[in-house]
C-alpha cells in the first residue's frame, strides 16, 4: 500500500467531517493506473465528498490523498470532473463551456475550439454549439459536462454521475464508448453511479462503501468477462451473479 | 411578436389611463395648482421651441452624468470587494445602508459648507442617491455566485482572478445591472433634488421660476419631462443589457 507506483490515486485513512456530521471515517482506497473503478453506495453516504476531496476541491479531515505519488493539495492538470450537478455556466455557449478548461489554461481560441468540437461531437452533441444551457435537456447538458472534463486530458477523471440524466440508450452507448475509453487510453476512471448493472458492466473495481460515516465495505473486481465483446457481458454468468451478490449486500441497507 | 405587439399595446393603454386621469384631475380641479394634461403638454411644446428646455437640460445633465459615472464605476468596483471580501463587507456596508436611508435634504446644507454651490455638490448628491444600491446589489450578487460554478473553475484550474472575471462577474451581471438602473434612476431624482436645493439650475431652474410666477403647466411639463427622459435612459440601459446577454432574455415593462 505504501508503494504507489501502480495506483495512480490512493486515498489513506482519509476522514472528512462537516461540523459535527460525520461523512467520512477512516477510508482507504487504491485506484489501480489504467482502470476503472466505481464507487457504489447509498445516496448520502459520501461518494462526492470522496471525489472533491480526490480532486482537491475540498480538504480531509485527516488523512491524505496521493495523485502519482504525490499528496494532493489543490486541483491539477491530471485531474478533470464531471460535476453531478453539472456546473455549465447559463451565459456561455455549448462550445465554450466545453472549451472553458482550456481557456483558463490560457490556449488560442481557434486551437481550444478545435478539440471542443471534437468532443462535442464525441458526446452527440454537434449541431448544439452555439446553443445555451437552458436551450438543452438535462441528459444534454450533463454530456457537455462530460466533454469538458474529457477535452482537458487529464491522465484521472472523476466521474459523478456522469449518466445519471442520459436517456437509456443514450447510457448504453456511453457505458461501450467509456470501456472503448478505458482500453484504448491510459487513464484512470474513478466513476461514481447508483445502478449496480453500470458498476458491473464497465468497471474494473467496484468499491461498495457503507452509509455515512462512510468507509469500503467491500472491493469486487469482475475479471472473467472484462475481455468479452460488450454485447454479450449483459449475459455473462459471472456478470449476473456480482450484480446479485452486490445487491445482496446492499438490499440491508434498504429494508 | 404576438406578445411583444400584446405588450406594447398594453402599454399604451395603461399611458392613456394616467392621462385620461391627469386630464379629468386638472379639469376638476383638484387643486387650483393642477394644471390639465393639455396644458401641461402645450406648454412643454413652448419650452421645447424657444430652447428654454434644451439650455436646461444642458445644465443638468453635467451633474447627472458625471455623478451616474463615478458611481457606476466606483459603486461596482467597492461592490465587488464588499461580495468578495466578508471583512470589507462589515467595514463598508453599513456607510452605505446608512447612505441610502439618510435624509438627503438634511445632508445637502452640510455638503454646501463643504464643496459650495458649484457641480461638486451636485454631483456629491447625485452619488449619495445611486451609489449605495449600486454597491450592495453588487455585493449581494457577487456574494451569492452559485458555489457550484466557482468549485468547476477551480477544479479547472482557473486562478482567483480568472475565477473572478469570467465566472463571479458574469454571473452577477443581471442583478448588477439591475442596481445599475436603480441607481440611474435614484441619480436623476439626486440630480433634480440638488438644483431645487442648492442652487436652482437647468431644470430645477424651470421649476423653481414657473411656480414662483405661477406657471403651473410649465412647472409640471418640467416635472414631466424629467419622467420621459428617465424612462428614455433606462430604456436604452435595458437594450444595452439585452445585447449583452443575448443567452436568457425576458420581457420586462419598461421597453
Ligand atoms: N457542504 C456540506 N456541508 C454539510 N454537510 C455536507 C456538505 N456536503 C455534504 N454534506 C453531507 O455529507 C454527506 C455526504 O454527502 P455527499 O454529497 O458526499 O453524498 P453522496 O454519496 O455523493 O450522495 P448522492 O449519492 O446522493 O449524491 C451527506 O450526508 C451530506 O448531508
Ligand atoms: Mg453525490
Amino acid at each position: 500500500m505504501t508503494k504507489s507506483t501502480d495506483n495512480a490515486v490512493t486515498v489513506r485513512n482519509v476522514y472528512k467531517n462537516y461540523g459535527s456530521t460525520e461523512a467520512l471515517r477512516d477510508l482507504s482506497l487504491d485506484f489501480p493506473r489504467g482502470q476503472l473503478t466505481s464507487l457504489l453506495g447509498p445516496s448520502g453516504c459520501g461518494k462526492t465528498t470522496l471525489l472533491k476531496i480526490i480532486a482537491g476541491l475540498l480538504p480531509a479531515t485527516s488523512g491524505e490523498v496521493l495523485v502519482n505519488g504525490e499528496v494532493v493539495k489543490a486541483p491539477g492538470p491530471d485531474r478533470a470532473f464531471v460535476f453531478q450537478d453539472f456546473a455549465l455556466m447559463p451565459w456561455a455557449s455549448v462550445i465554450r463551456n466545453v472549451a472553458f478548461g482550456l481557456e483558463l489554461r490560457g490556449m488560442a481560441k481557434s486551437e481550444r475550439e478545435g478539440i471542443a468540437e471534437k468532443y462535442i461531437n464525441e458526446v452527440g452533441l454537434s449541431g448544439f454549439e452555439h446553443s445555451y444551457p437552458h436551450e438543452l435537456s438535462g441528459g444534454m447538458r450533463q454530456r457537455v459536462g462530460l466533454a469538458r472534463a474529457l477535452s482537458v486530458d487529464a491522465q484521472v477523471l472523476l466521474m459523478d454521475e456522469p449518466f445519471s440524466a442520459v436517456d437509456e440508450q443514450t447510457r448504453r452507448k456511453f457505458q461501450e464508448d467509456l470501456l472503448g475509453l478505458v482500453k484504448n487510453e491510459n487513464k484512470t476512471f474513478i466513476f461514481v453511479t447508483h445502478s449496480i448493472e453500470e458498476a458491473v458492466y464497465v468497471s474494473d473495481q467496484i468499491a461498495i462503501l457503507l452509509p455515512r460515516p462512510s468507509r469500503v465495505m467491500e472491493i469486487i473486481r469482475p475479471s472473467g468477462f472484462r475481455h468479452k465483446d460488450v454485447d454479450s457481458i449483459r449475459r455473462e454468468p459471472e456478470y449476473l451473479d456480482i450484480v446479485d451478490r452486490i445487491w445482496a449486500s446492499l438490499r440491508s441497507y434498504v429494508e | 411578436m404576438l406578445a411583444k405587439h400584446r405588450a406594447n399595446i398594453l402599454k399604451l393603454i395603461s399611458a392613456l389611463v394616467v392621462f385620461t386621469a391627469w386630464e379629468i384631475a386638472g379639469r376638476v380641479p383638484v387643486s387650483f395648482a393642477f394644471p390639465t394634461f393639455f396644458e401641461s403638454v402645450s406648454a412643454f411644446w413652448a419650452l421645447l421651441i424657444d430652447g428654454t428646455m434644451f439650455k436646461a437640460y444642458a445644465e443638468t445633465l453635467k451633474p447627472l452624468v458625471i455623478g451616474i459615472l463615478i458611481s457606476a464605476f466606483f459603486g461596482i468596483g467597492i461592490g465587488l470587494f464588499v461580495g468578495l471580501s466578508r471583512g470589507f463587507d462589515w467595514l463598508v456596508s453599513p456607510i452605505f445602508i446608512v447612505m441610502q436611508t439618510a435624509p438627503l435634504a438634511a445632508l445637502i446644507p452640510l455638503l454646501v459648507m463643504a464643496y459650495g454651490i458649484g457641480l461638486t455638490s451636485k454631483v456629491f448628491v447625485v452619488c449619495i442617491m445611486a451609489m449605495p444600491v449600486i454597491v450592495l446589489n453588487t455585493g449581494g450578487a457577487v456574494r451569492n455566485t452559485p458555489a457550484n460554478l466557482i468549485e468547476m473553475g477551480e477544479a479547472f484550474l482557473g486562478s482567483r482572478r480568472q475565477v473572478i472575471m469570467k465566472i463571479i462577474l458574469p454571473a452577477a451581471f443581471p442583478i448588477i445591472f439591475a442596481g445599475l438602473r436603480l441607481g440611474v434612476s435614484a441619480g436623476f431624482i439626486g440630480a433634480i433634488l440638488s438644483e431645487l436645493k442648492i442652487t436652482p439650475t437647468g431644470v430645477g431652474d424651470i421649476i423653481t421660476y414657473s411656480r414662483s410666477i405661477a406657471d403651473y403647466p410649465s412647472m409640471y411639463a418640467a416635472i414631466a419631462s424629467i419622467i420621459i427622459l428617465a424612462v428614455l435612459f433606462l430604456n436604452v440601459l435595458e437594450r444595452v443589457e439585452n445585447k449583452l446577454l443575448q443567452g436568457s432574455r425576458k420581457p420586462s415593462a419598461l421597453d
